[in-house]
């Protein structure tokens, strides 16, 4: 019988929501393992498109969101570097007078929020973004929202968590989990069993495995976005944009790099994706005309990741219903990168002070029971 | 049904093609090139006026008969010339050839990629004027102009003497060769370099050649820097703990090559260190055939093994598709082919013996030295990674772009694995290789798609 090692909370799943939530946890004193099967912040959280934004998210979520603006704000004080975030505004562009009018539909609707948002007419958007094509019939700005580098930003989480005096054990996963009445109990691959009253699931595109660990289904699928970046360009791009209705989004870094993201490729295993020839062509083909100076310049190199969707596009964040102790948080639908400091700041307050101090109820599993009588259950 | 395609008209992809054709199937044929005959046997342009003999030296009748079977192929192949392969994905190959886009569809797939020069960079690397010793070879047989008006070559392999042979014949001053090995490793390995005594003559040639006709050869001479404000002005070199400067205005250095295996990355290809190159390469049975049902590999693309080995591989694999397939083929042919790739990789491993790879080029590297000229990473910085106990190359990248640029590690990748692996005092194997990702090479903006 190995040795089994006692903890306040295991944390499966080290992107930036299980990074988050370790490095919010040990700040409040909590004895935090978090697993992490790869590298923390090598998957999604690592290789998204590295939005920062507020803009275009759906009502429910902008209480956390607005919360996760401020944990952005200081992210030097946070995780130590600046991961190359810039509140440069984030442009919705609207090809056509009905997706000008959803732009200003969703404006007036997060009115409440005070996000700065201002819709610009075609001779305004002209008139400041001279580089958008003329396919745009007009945009909203929200000024605040910016981009940052994932691959730096995400990793250095579980890096300052792990300085906050969390444990964070890379390249192991959990094998076998278990309930010994009191406390959870896992397997792991490198031989050691943890135990612990608390159990976070945050293992993103396969959190719906974990889940299912305790019986509780969840109908997640996995998609793959498209990405390529450009070799270094002149700095034209002074905002991250993307289009109303889906499309190209876009942002230039400071370097010069054009990244650009658009449409879904293909899982080529159960952890790998790849952007394919398909979607990459569509976007080197249609980006152009709603940013005409990427014509002729060249794409060095295009990926994918694999993301977790629920079918309204809203994760689960919360208890389980099926076992106390063990909470979820999963099924960001590739939005999850700004708001992940602020979900592992709730997930901290559920564990800590017993309930999220931004609303979360929108987000319980309970939406996918099957029986209407599962209410929640208290924990506490 | 059965459609056959080749990537790649050099020594292997031609002998490949030719094999296959006489078998009575119709092969595709893709290649970069505008023209056949891969890097080493690069024809020049057809406006050009000097012969073959001074193009190729030794190589020419070589060089002559492998263009001629691609010539020979006209009407019996599929042969697409000036056809970037940027992608591979469901059984078809996606391509680009001038500015358009189509797709090829396989059934079987040979794969003959070839190889780049193996770059360990110094400081002073970027100036102009700085070359690798490919690029400088292709300025004179393609472009018919050399890099400078008095070179130096530096680095080792026999790429070395050969490049600096023919910039002198051509009537460039060649100051000097400067080569890393040690004369007594040379000496050491030729037992082993004696299995092919016609090729090890040449070697000798080359290099007696230089010296009767009065051009420093140096050895165990290490390039320390290059030299320069705006350009190649000189360069310092170390030999025996003494330092030299000789001022020119050109410099070709590499050591050696490495495979070009992002194709066969891409199409899953199981891949295993190989010390001898001192590379992560796709794995391929003693006939070419790879991991992956119905994808062969043959040439310097899978293993750095020459030009005369790379048409022997060419045939070999052509024969394995041939004989999966269900077609009747020679089997004393394909032993044959074997048993002289058997030897020739004998040879190699001497000449691994003769020019040793500079094992401390890693530790003398300083860390103001650019890495990765691309997103210009230094040397410094992928230590600075190493030290926050990151050791495998993808995740190295992921922390400060290093290999993420327009070369996608083509250039930088050999060195940067050193670096990590001096950096973090760990085998070069355990530092992993870096994932292919497409494109293959850049693809541009606004592409057509080929109706």
């Amino acid at each position: 019988m190995s040795h089994v090692c006692e903890t306040d909370v295991i944390i499966v799943g080290g992107g930036i929501i299980g990074a988050s939530a370790a490095l919010m946890l040990a700040l409040r004193g909590q004895r935090v393992v978090l697993l992490e099967r790869d590298f923390c912040g090598s998957r999604s959280s690592g290789v998204n498109y590295g939005g920062v934004r507020r803009q275009g998210r759906s009502l429910v979520q902008l209480p956390l969101s607005q919360r996760a603006h401020e944990l952005w704000s200081d992210l030097p004080g946070l995780i130590g570097i600046d991961g190359e975030y810039v509140r440069s505004g984030h442009l919705k562009l609207a090809r056509s007078d009905a997706d000008m009018a959803r732009l200003q539909a969703w404006a007036d609707a997060a009115a409440d929020f005070d996000l700065g948002v201002e819709l610009l007419d075609r001779g305004q958007l002209r008139q400041r973004f001279a580089w958008v094509g003329d396919v745009a019939v007009g945009a909203s700005l929200c000024s605040a929202d910016g981009h940052a580098n994932p691959r730096l930003v995400s990793p250095a989480f579980a890096a300052a968590a792990r300085r906050a005096g969390a444990r964070i054990v890379e390249q192991v996963q959990p094998l076998a989990f278990d309930h010994d009445g009191q406390a959870f109990v896992l397997a792991c691959s490198n031989g050691e069993r943890l135990r612990a009253p608390w159990l976070l699931n945050c293992a993103g595109a396969w959190a719906n495995h974990i889940a299912e660990q305790f019986g509780e289904q969840v109908p997640m699928t996995s998609g793959h976005p498209a990405m390529l970046v450009t070799e270094p360009l002149p700095v034209v791009m002074d905002v991250s944009t993307g289009v109303e209705g889906g499309g190209i989004y876009a942002r230039q870094v400071a370097r010069g790099n054009c990244v650009l993201g658009g449409g879904q490729g293909f899982a080529v295993d159960t952890v790998r994706a790849r952007p394919g020839q398909l979607a990459t062509l569509d976007i080197l083909r249609n980006a152009v005309e709603l940013y005409p100076f990427l014509h002729g310049a060249q794409a060095i190199r295009t990926w994918s990741g694999t993301e977790g969707y629920l079918p309204d596009r809203e994760p689960v964040i919360g208890h389980s219903l099926a076992q106390p102790g063990l909470i979820h948080a999963f099924g960001f639908a590739g939005a999850g990168f700004q708001i992940g400091p602020a979900v592992g700041e709730a997930l901290s307050q559920l564990i800590v002070e017993g309930s999220s101090r931004a609303p979360i109820d929108a987000f319980s599993i309970q939406r996918f029971s099957p029986l209407e009588l599962h209410t929640g259950r208290s924990l506490s | 049904m059965n459609a056959v395609v080749i990537v790649g008209a050099g020594p292997a992809g031609i002998r490949a093609a030719q094999t296959l054709a006489a078998h009575g199937l119709r092969p595709c044929l893709v290649d970069e090139a505008l023209q056949g005959g891969g890097q080493v046997y690069r024809r020049a342009p057809g406006n050009f006026q000097r012969p073959a003999s001074q193009l190729y030296g030794f190589e020419a009748r070589k060089a002559g008969a492998v263009h001629q079977a691609l010539d020979a192929l006209r009407g019996q192949i599929d042969y697409r010339p000036d056809t970037l392969v940027w992608n591979a994905e469901d059984g078809y190959l996606h391509t680009l050839n001038q500015q358009r886009v189509g797709t090829v569809k396989y059934d079987r797939l040979l794969i003959a990629t070839g190889a780049t020069d193996r770059i360990l960079p110094v400081p002073g690397w970027t100036l102009p004027g700085a070359y690798s010793l490919g690029a400088a070879q292709i300025a004179l047989k393609a472009q018919g102009c050399a890099i400078g008006e008095q070179v130096v070559f530096a680095g080792s392999g026999p790429l070395l003497y050969l490049v600096a042979y023919q910039y002198a014949k051509a009537g460039a001053r060649v100051l000097a060769v400067l080569d890393s090995s040690p004369f007594a490793a040379q000496v050491a390995a030729l037992p082993r370099l004696l299995r092919q005594p016609l090729t090890l003559a040449k070697g000798l040639y080359y290099r007696g050649w230089l010296t009767a006709h009065g051009i420093a050869v140096h050895q165990g001479a290490h390039l320390v820097r290059v030299d320069g404000e705006r350009r190649v002005e000189a360069v310092t070199w170390q030999q025996g703990g003494k330092r030299h400067t000789l001022a020119c205005d050109g410099l070709a250095f590499a050591h050696a090559l490495r495979s070009e295996t992002q194709l066969a990355d891409l199409l899953g290809c199981a891949f295993a260190w190989s010390a001898l190159n001192r590379a992560w390469l796709p794995s391929r049975d003693p006939a070419g055939r790879s991991s992956v049902p119905g994808v062969y590999l043959a040439g310097d693309g899978a293993g750095i093994m020459g030009a005369d080995a790379a048409e022997m591989a060419g045939e070999r694999a052509a024969l394995a598709l041939l004989e999966d397939l269900g077609v009747a083929i020679d089997a004393g042919r394909g032993a044959h082919l074997q048993r002289q790739l058997a030897r020739i990789q004998g040879f190699r491993a001497g000449l691994e013996d003769a020019f040793p790879f500079p094992e401390d080029w890693a530790r003398q590297a300083p860390d103001e030295l650019m890495l990765c000229r691309c997103e210009e990473v230094s040397v410094g910085e992928v230590r600075g990674v190493v030290a926050q106990g990151h050791t495998d190359i993808n995740r190295v990248k992921a922390h400060c772009r290093v290999g993420m640029g327009r070369c996608q590690g083509r250039m930088c990748g050999s060195a940067t694995v050193e670096i990590i692996a001096q950096a973090a005092a760990c085998p070069p194997q355990d530092v992993g290789r870096l994932r292919a990702q497409a494109p293959i090479k850049p693809l541009p903006f606004g592409v057509e798609v080929q109706p």
